[in-house]
């Protein structure tokens, strides 16, 4: 292994070539560094937070809404998780203003007596819209009150009649690599996708949205149609929706693929059952900057869906 | 090769005071958009991750000067690097902050909790610590006191302070890994760096010790 030391000349330890080339490398990587640096800062000042304005909705008001404070629109807009179109929750904002939502088609298939394909203006008229004023809670300790608009989704599942055999609801996101370029650098398989157990996705509560603060859906808030699940976390309400089956077994969820030990299948809203790498006991009703809220279990909503759960072991299904 | 210009440069009064405002530079940034009254829906967190990230960017720009002294042949450079390793602590102890005030609420007892149960905190927690002992005896006095040897050993905890201050980052996220994977990149490669220096050192010395044998105790009465 070793050589003779009078075998070596001052060449042998640093050949000059390769020095000179690694402090260009270097001086390079550091100019590369400052100048993406501030063309990203450059880019953020020109690109204009401005909101596309949607159509307006009529709605009647929903007995299940909350009276508590509406969070701002803009802060509702400028403040979400849509990872297809960046990581950031100021990304969506910026990224999704030239997303394509029209014409817009939800097919609906698998375990039920009349698949067939719904147009988004099939959807706005299978039911009266409703304005549903919910709590809306992220599984990352935050929480808002967004005014939505929609109908309740078994409106739609009693139309196709779900057969026996279907026992639970897959629903999956639309994905374009085109329109979302940054879904490359999501950390997370796309298109997304989630799932409830039938008796979840028929109750009440389950909205089929469609608007929110009288309008039509922003693009960066899931346009055209999306679910709110208001007693569970967050992520499971899916957004820009394009396809439902109804199914036999339990379907594989985004989140849960990505991290199962930290997302379950259900995972509702539940104080006492703490995220891996944080406590979910509280909650940051934004734009609080303390956790001055308790998180409630099922988010509030326990006097309507607790009975869908009753004998379940909620620290294992969680 | 550096200029006299260059060097001119470096070792102006001004420019230490000049590097000073950059640093401060961050926190306006952070300050600034609360005065404007801009959309901050989450402030806590613009707040929590704005300074978590100066404190890696200061960590790295401090672990940069060593290498950049010796490419560049700018050995003037190591002027800022005090400066630079202590705006990494002051943006530590503001990041620790925003967690000690707003999220725990100065709650011992759940701090300990956290720190005990959640290794993305474990590893911050001592990633924030090993940095205090590091900024105290960054004075000259404390140079004296220690002796040059000592307190080259006792700074090497920055080395680790940085790989756990990514890794802290690494755990924190929920699935998009490319930015702490970005920071890895460049603390991976100054501490890479420094091992390559290290070895290259280590052969030369031997190589010396070699080739003139004779000359190492007069080397060594020296």
């Amino acid at each position: 292994m070793l050589r003779k030391p009078t075998d070596l000349t001052y060449a042998d330890v640093t050949p000059k070539s390769v020095y000179a080339n690694r402090r260009n490398f270097l001086r390079g990587a550091g100019l590369a560094f400052i100048g993406a640096y501030v063309g990203k800062r450059l880019f953020d000042m020109a690109a204009s937070p401005s909101v596309a304005a949607g159509t307006k909705l009529t709605t009647i008001k929903s007995p299940f809404s909350t009276d508590e404070k509406i969070n701002s629109f803009n802060d509702v807009t400028h403040y979400n998780n849509f990872y297809e179109f960046g990581v950031d929750k100021g990304d969506p904002a910026k990224n999704a203003q030239k997303f394509v939502t029209s014409p817009w088609t939800v097919s609906v298939s698998g375990e039920v007596k009349k698949s067939r394909k719904f147009s988004l203006d099939e959807i706005l008229k299978l039911a009266p819209l409703e304005e549903r004023i919910y709590r809306h809670r992220c599984v990352e300790g935050w929480s808002i009150v967004v005014p939505w608009i929609g109908l309740s989704f078994s409106a739609l599942a009693n139309l196709v009649e779900p057969t026996p055999k279907a026992r639970f609801v897959a629903f999956e996101s639309y994905y374009d690599i085109g329109q979302m370029p940054l879904g490359r650098y999501a950390g997370i398989q796309l298109p997304y996708v989630e799932g409830l157990r039938l008796d979840e996705a028929m109750h009440p509560l389950t909205l089929l949205c469609v608007g929110m603060y009288g309008e039509t859906l922003p693009n960066q808030d899931g346009a055209p149609v999306r679910l709110v699940v208001p007693w569970k976390y967050g992520f499971k309400s899916i957004k820009s929706l394009v396809k439902i089956r109804f199914v036999k077994d339990q379907p594989p969820t985004t989140w849960n693929m990505s991290a199962s030990q930290e997302y379950g299948f259900y995972s509702n809203v539940n104080p006492t059952v703490d995220h891996p790498r944080w406590s979910q006991a509280r909650e940051r009703r934004l734009p609080d900057l303390f956790k001055s809220h308790k998180t409630l279990m099922f988010n509030g909503y326990g006097d309507q869906v607790a009975s869908l759960y009753a004998g379940m072991d909620l620290r294992k299904s969680y | 090769m550096p200029t006299p210009l260059a060097t001119k440069l470096l070792t102006s009064k001004w420019t230490k005071a000049v590097l000073f405002l950059l640093c401060v530079g961050p926190l306006v940034g952070i300050i600034v958009p609360f005065l404007r009254h801009d959309i901050i829906p989450d402030p806590l967190e613009f707040i929590q991750h704005d300074t978590g990230d100066w404190t890696l960017r200061f960590l790295v720009f401090t672990l940069g000067i060593t290498p950049l002294r010796q490419l560049l042949h700018l050995p003037e450079l190591i002027r800022f690097r005090r400066m630079l390793g202590l705006f990494a602590f002051f943006y530590a102890c503001l990041h620790f902050s925003t967690y000690l005030v707003f999220d725990k609420i100065f709650d011992i007892h759940e701090i300990w909790k956290d720190i005990y149960k959640r290794p993305f905190i474990t590893v911050g927690f001592l990633a924030f610590t090993l940095l205090i002992p590091l900024a105290i005896t960054s004075t000259a006095g404390w140079i004296r006191r220690l002796g040059g040897r000592r307190w080259r050993i006792l700074h090497r905890a920055i080395y680790v302070s940085a790989v756990c201050g990514v890794i802290h980052y690494y755990w924190l996220v929920k699935s998009a890994v490319i930015r702490p994977l970005f920071y890895a990149a460049l603390v991976g490669s100054l501490l890479a760096w420094r091992v390559g220096d290290w070895l290259l050192r280590r052969r030369r010395t031997a190589l010396a010790n070699a080739v003139a044998p004779q000359r190492a105790p007069i080397n060594v009465s020296q």
